[in-house]
């Protein structure tokens, strides 16, 4: 294994960790947004304020807004894949002498 | 390969990545934990907005001089729009016991300048305003300030530092890549704070409620975010040097 091998599973595995522990260590929550969390804030600080524009369109319930994430999960992944393939396979493909110079830059 | 054909896919791909970054925008984007529609004064929604303006127009000037004087690193500028896309999808859990997402702008600061993020982070920001009820339009200014402007200009001037130091490449992006997001949130709280001070303890009390909510969960999504940014740049160091060189990343 490669040094950078190495130190993309290590960044993985620990990104990974912190993202799980909390699922596991506190209970009890439902992890809600840190925008609603600011929102009672504002009316705990600012009991008399009211919002004074609300959301153009807001979607119809949690099922269709899971699925606009998945939607955009999925083709921003789609899409950073296919670049990264490119390359990939772009520097497969290169002629052993372009390599080499490419190397040497 | 002849270089007339690779040049010919290169465009292909651009066209099909461009193509799938706008129905990507306006198919979706949610979970942005921005400032809320309404929840800001005009008048500070109007003094955001206007302070964003001049990186505006210096990012659109910095974008097309990629396009024209550095053609072949277009494929990353797209992949850095992608990667943003991706990370302000994920939602992520945090020791807070809320949820947060990372912005995903460190890295693209750090390889095509500040300025150019500010631009892709208008448009994520948009359509989550328009689309998903996240953020708002009212507040276009304020967020585009804390993660298109703010963080991505921190992150970048984090990296530089890093370089005078001599510091390793690798820990530089992922100082700057986990400072920027962090900073991002700072900057939300100090918006909310200086537009809703308590009534007792006045803007500090204020700020000290919304650091709490804000930078308190982003702290470990941060480093998650630095560690997502290491991994990318490794990939592309490995697969894409020619354009790195291009891009002033890795000496010649």
């Amino acid at each position: 294994m490669t040094r950078n091998t190495k130190i993309v599973i290590f960044c993985l595995l620990l990104a990974v960790v912190i993202a799980v522990v909390p699922l596991i260590i506190l209970k009890g929550t439902e992890f809600g947004g840190a925008d609603g969390a600011a929102e009672e804030a504002v009316n705990a600080i600012n009991p008399d304020y009211e919002p004074w524009a609300s959301p153009v369109i807001e979607p119809p319930g949690g099922e269709t807004e899971s699925l606009l994430f998945c939607v955009q999960a999925a083709l921003g992944g789609g899409v950073f894949g296919f670049g990264l393939g490119y390359l990939i396979c772009r520097k497969k493909f290169m002629r052993k002498e372009e390599q080499s110079y490419d190397n040497d830059r | 390969m002849t270089e007339t054909r690779r040049s010919k896919i290169e465009r292909i791909m651009f066209v099909a990545g461009t193509a799938a970054a706008m129905l990507l925008g306006i198919t979706a984007v949610s979970g942005a934990m921005h400032i809320m529609e309404g929840y800001l004064p005009l008048g500070y929604c109007i003094i955001w907005g206007a302070v964003c303006v001049p990186f505006f127009v210096t990012g659109l000037f910095s974008i097309k001089r990629t396009v024209t004087q550095h053609r072949k690193t277009l494929l990353l500028l797209v992949m850095m729009g992608a990667y943003v896309f991706v990370l302000s999808a994920l939602k992520l859990p945090s020791v807070t016991g809320s949820s947060s997402h990372p912005t995903g702008t460190g890295l693209g600061a750090v390889l095509f300048g500040p300025s150019a993020m500010c631009v892709i982070g208008v448009i994520v920001l948009l359509f989550q305003a328009l689309l998903l009820a996240h953020g708002g339009l009212t507040t276009l200014g304020a967020n585009t300030f804390s993660m298109a402007v703010a963080g991505p200009f921190l992150a970048f001037g984090v990296f530089l530092i890093c370089k005078k130091l001599k510091l390793p490449k690798t820990l530089g992006v992922f100082l700057a890549a986990c400072l920027g997001d962090l900073f991002t949130y700072c900057i939300t709280a100090v918006q909310l704070a200086i537009a809703h001070p308590s009534q007792i303890g006045g803007f500090t009390a204020s700020l000290m409620e919304f650091l709490g909510i804000f930078a308190v969960t982003q702290i470990p999504l941060a480093v998650i975010e630095g560690l997502i940014a290491v991994v990318v740049i490794k990939a592309l160091e490995s697969y894409a040097r020619p354009e790195l060189v291009e891009l002033g990343y890795l000496g010649v």
